[in-house]
């Protein structure tokens, strides 16, 4: 068996942080390696690095046993390396075709773009690795994971046989996962070998040959997946017990701070994607959102936020009508966001972290006196948070954009737990944390209910909806199919439930 | 884009980084001359003639200076030393539109906004200054001039205003409605000099303002140098303390750099929009306003000399800082002006200026190009984003 990728002694600096130092890293052929790590503790770095984007300080790589220099993406395509970025690369406007030929761009007689032939080819992928993808398609028609597999394609394309998939799973539904891990399986057969990062740990048992853990940009080990726990794999990534379930006493739900009554709203394209939804969210109780991405839930909290206008219904928060009602009435009614979307919304990654921290509230005291920004409070406060919500970054002067993207969602919430609030409105809150900080965030959430918040949580992950909720609304196709207590209701019946299917009916139709 | 003259920066001890921003800028400029050169050359005439009437035009020359300082301090006799420094004095001249028009498109910029309009904001506001310059009677310096640059003013924010509602409103494009805004501008001016404008005589061009409206001169004709360069220094830190200090700038740095954050921490983007188009309409009044009211006195046809399209490319080579428009602007206020001097002393055309210009712009709106001929390695971060394209 031949290692068909070697990082020796890999460094690499920031100003003011060493992203991977002295690291060492080995993929074998037709193998999958896991690569496990904290929020910030250098995986994309070293991927990119790896990808040529970046340039290492130190150290060297091999690939199939030859030394190699790596000085741009063209270099690692020719080495047979590609990789599907964390946050994807894909123009919205163009077709899967034009995205993937974008760069290589095939002509006929040297002048006429020759798409029929990439179009052709992308079907022969597709068909070979099980992908069905429509290369006429656009790919801002197209679900992310969809997209995804765009970027496979577009690697697999450029006859990629050493893969990268950062974080692929993040923004995928448990369906879709299902899918991509029956992708890799075919790529692994026909002889690919594949670097997997994740912080799911159930996927990397699951799929993995080999576990290299960085912490603080340094291997910390490797570890055979047949010998490793969930909880083993936790430790070694935050280098102390990590405890996965979230301890929460029984919840004391006092009166209604949102009531919401056959609530209709359209998407931004105008289709109709909640439908009558009715549902109600007391103090000091987590009602959870649980349904496959793309059934209604982003457009309810558009709604509920100001984003979006109602289309019909109503929605009452504080006993006060929400209706033709600003983003900012809203917020200063004492609703708090963690958007689902953390570039889109949630951050202004060109600004930096201390503008970041006070988004929603520097038109306030302390952070402006008049018309005028007092930098003093904005710099503490965003100390504070970064010290208290553990934001690995070298300070709070550089841009939200260089942070990890685990390290974004950190900041996001951070600043929407630091004011007091009636409601608390979560979308996929903890989306790409490593498990210390998804154990720090729930025991937040849990702190912000047992103080008498509101709190809608809305997550496509079953296992952070059981944690957190008191009891569980399951969307389908812009309506509700049920709402259930969660200490007596089980996967299976959620799982059903989110597929559109009552449990009472199918037994009754069996 | 990275802020760089906010405190924040400075505190973190980053000047390398101020030095790596004003790395491509003044690579740019040095580059686009060399390549001036190259031209020159091809076409047959000298280059250090060239580049030394260049020189002497924008700053003066240094031996005459000399000489005036010596009969100045013999003598008394300053006329000498007057005619040493006009070229500078008109440099600086030349540059106060340039600020004042590259402010506004700056600003635009920064809420992501692509205002082509300053030309004719710049028109509107000359007329409207002109008008009060003019036809108010009897009022005091003191009561008349700020008159009359308010004038100038408001007639541009009008002018800028109108587009940036129609976009807020409508998600008319910005480009496509400040452009007819210029198309209306410059008709109306034709009919206001040749009818309600138009002083008498044979000549389409206002009647001059009263010396109550101009902008004072600090020195005796030729010399035009006067208070509105300094005005337009103010105003740069005006606008600086705006962007960065205040809850309104950041508001609309917040809908520039990420309309959907903005929308989502409660800015309301249509109020910006508007508020930087009105605002960014009246920097490009002032422009105008500055110009006749501090050199020409009266507004005729052909009144701008492309001012207001300089400022685009005056506002990317500033980054769309303020200081950094302050310095392109000076930038182009000294080639504009050396240029004259360059083409009657040493025969070369006019053109060959622009031809720079042009080529410091291509420079500065491609990065890359410098980067790889200089070989720098770019610090991969966050690229400059100024506008949002044309699309949506
Ligand atoms: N372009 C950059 N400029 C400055 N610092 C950076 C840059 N890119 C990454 N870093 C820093 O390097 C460190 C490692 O970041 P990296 O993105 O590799 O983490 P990660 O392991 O991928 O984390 P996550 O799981 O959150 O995605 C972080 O501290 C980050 O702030
Ligand atoms: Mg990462």
């Amino acid at each position: 068996m031949t290692n068909v990728l070697e990082l020796r002694g890999i460094t690499k600096r920031f100003p003011g942080v060493i992203a991977n130092e002295n690291v060492d890293v080995t993929l074998r052929e037709g193998k999958i390696l896991a690569l496990l790590g904290e929020n910030g503790a250098g995986k994309t770095t070293l991927m990119n690095i790896l990808y040529g984007l970046y340039k290492p300080d130190e150290g060297h790589i091999a690939v199939r046993g030859k030394q190699v220099e790596i000085h741009g993406p063209n270099d690692a395509i020719a080495q047979g390396i590609g990789m599907v970025h964390q946050h994807f690369m894909l123009v919205p406007v163009m077709t899967v075709t034009e995205n993937v030929m974008l760069g290589i761009e095939p002509t006929k007689n040297g002048i006429i773009l020759d798409k029929e032939k990439v179009a052709q080819r992308i079907r022969e992928i597709s068909d070979q690795y099980g992908l069905e993808v429509d290369p006429h398609a656009y790919i801002k028609d197209l679900p992310v994971g969809i997209q995804q597999r765009v970027e496979i394609i577009k690697v697999l394309y450029r006859q990629a046989d050493i893969l990268i998939l950062d974080e692929p799973t993040a923004v995928l539904t448990p369906q879709e996962v299902e899918g991509l891990f029956k992708i890799i399986d075919t790529l692994i057969k026909s002889g690919k070998s594949i670097i997997f990062i994740t912080h799911k740990l159930k996927e990397v048992l699951a799929v993995a040959d080999d576990i290299t853990v960085l912490r603080l940009g340094k291997v910390v080990g490797s570890i055979d997946p047949k010998e490793a726990t969930s909880q083993k794999l936790a430790s070694m990534m935050v280098g102390r017990d990590v405890s996965l379930v979230v301890e929460k006493g029984k919840a004391k739900p006092g009166e209604p701070v949102l009531v919401v009554d056959g609530l209709a709203v359209r998407d931004e394209r105008q289709n109709l994607t909640v439908r009558g939804v009715s549902f109600e969210v007391r103090k000091g109780e987590v009602l959870g959102v649980a349904g496959v991405q793309g059934n209604g839930q982003t457009e309810l909290v558009y709604a509920l936020t100001g984003l979006l206008p109602i289309e019909g219904g109503t929605i009452r928060l504080l006993n006060e009508p929400i209706r033709h009602t600003s983003p900012r009435e809203i917020l200063e009614r004492g609703v708090a966001h963690i958007p689902e979307d953390r570039q889109r919304h949630g951050l202004i990654l060109t600004f930096p972290i201390h503008d970041n921290m006070m988004l929603c509230t520097y038109y306030k005291n302390p952070f402006a006196r008049g018309i005028t920004l007092q930098e003093k409070p904005i710099f503490n406060n965003a100390e504070e948070l970064v010290k208290q919500f553990d934001v690995r970054t070298p300070n709070i002067y550089v841009n939200a954009g260089t942070l990890s993207g685990g390290n974004q969602q950190k900041v996001i919430v951070a600043r929407e737990f630091s004011r007091p609030i009636e409601l608390l409105i979560a979308s996929q809150p903890t989306r790409g944390l490593d498990v210390g900080s998804i154990e720090y965030i729930h025991k937040q959430i849990i702190k912000k209910r047992d103080e008498g918040s509101g709190v809608l949580v809305v997550s496509s992950e079953l296992d952070e909806i059981l944690a957190l909720s008191d009891r569980i609304a399951v969307m389908y196709k812009g309506q509700i199919m049920d709402i259930v207590d969660a200490n007596k209701t089980s996967k299976e019946q959620l799982g059903l439930l989110m597929a559109g299917v009552h449990p009472t009916d199918a037994k009754n139709t069996k | 884009m990275s802020e760089t003259a906010t405190p924040s920066q400075t505190k973190t001890g980053n000047r390398s980084s101020l030095a790596q921003e004003l790395l491509v800028p003044v690579l740019a400029v040095v580059t686009g001359l060399i390549i001036g050169a190259i031209v020159i050359v091809a076409s047959g005439a000298n280059v250090f003639d060239a580049y030394g009437a260049l020189f002497t035009g924008s700053f003066g020359s240094p031996i005459r200076l000399i000489e005036g300082l010596q009969v100045y301090f013999s003598t008394g006799e300053t006329k000498e030393l007057l005619r040493a420094i006009y070229p500078f004095t008109e440099s600086l001249v030349t540059a106060t539109p340039y600020i004042f028009a590259g402010l506004s498109v700056a600003l635009g910029f920064r809420a992501g906004l692509f205002n082509i309009g300053a030309e004719g904001q710049f028109f509107i506001g000359a007329l409207c200054s002109a008008f009060v310059g003019y036809s108010v009677k009897g009022l005091p310096m003191i009561i008349h001039l700020p008159l009359a640059i308010l004038a100038g003013a408001l007639g541009g924010a009008l002018w800028g205003m109108i587009p940036g509602y129609l976009k807020a409103k409508f998600g008319a494009h910005e480009v496509v409605n400040t452009i007819m805004m210029n198309w209306i501008a410059f008709r109306l001016s034709d009919w206001l000099l040749n009818g309600p404008m138009k002083a008498s005589g044979f000549r389409p061009v206002t009647p001059n303002v009263l010396p109550t409206a101009e902008l004072p001169r600090f020195f005796d004709d030729p010399l035009r140098f006067n208070l509105g360069f300094f005005l337009a220094l103010l105003v740069a830190y005006l606008v600086y303390w705006f962007l960065f200090k205040t809850t309104t700038g950041f508001e609309i740095r917040s809908v520039g750099a990420n309309p959907d954050a903005a929308k989502y921490a409660g800015m309301s983007i249509v109020k910006n929009l508007v508020l930087v188009m009105a605002l960014a309409g009246g920097l490009a009044g002032m422009a105008g306003s500055a110009q006749v009211l501090g050199v020409d006195h009266w507004v005729g046809q052909g009144f701008s000399a492309g001012y207001g399209f300089d400022a685009i490319a005056l506002a990317l080579l500033g980054k769309s800082h303020p200081f950094g428009v302050v310095l392109s602007a000076l930038l182009f206020g000294f080639l504009r002006s050396g240029a004259t001097n360059m083409q009657s002393r040493a025969g070369i055309p006019i053109d060959i200026i622009s031809i720079i210009q042009g080529l410091v712009i291509v420079f500065i709106a491609a990065p890359a190009i410098i980067r790889w001929f200089y070989r720098i390695r770019s610090i991969k971060t966050e690229e400059t984003v100024l506008t949002r394209g044309w699309g949506k």
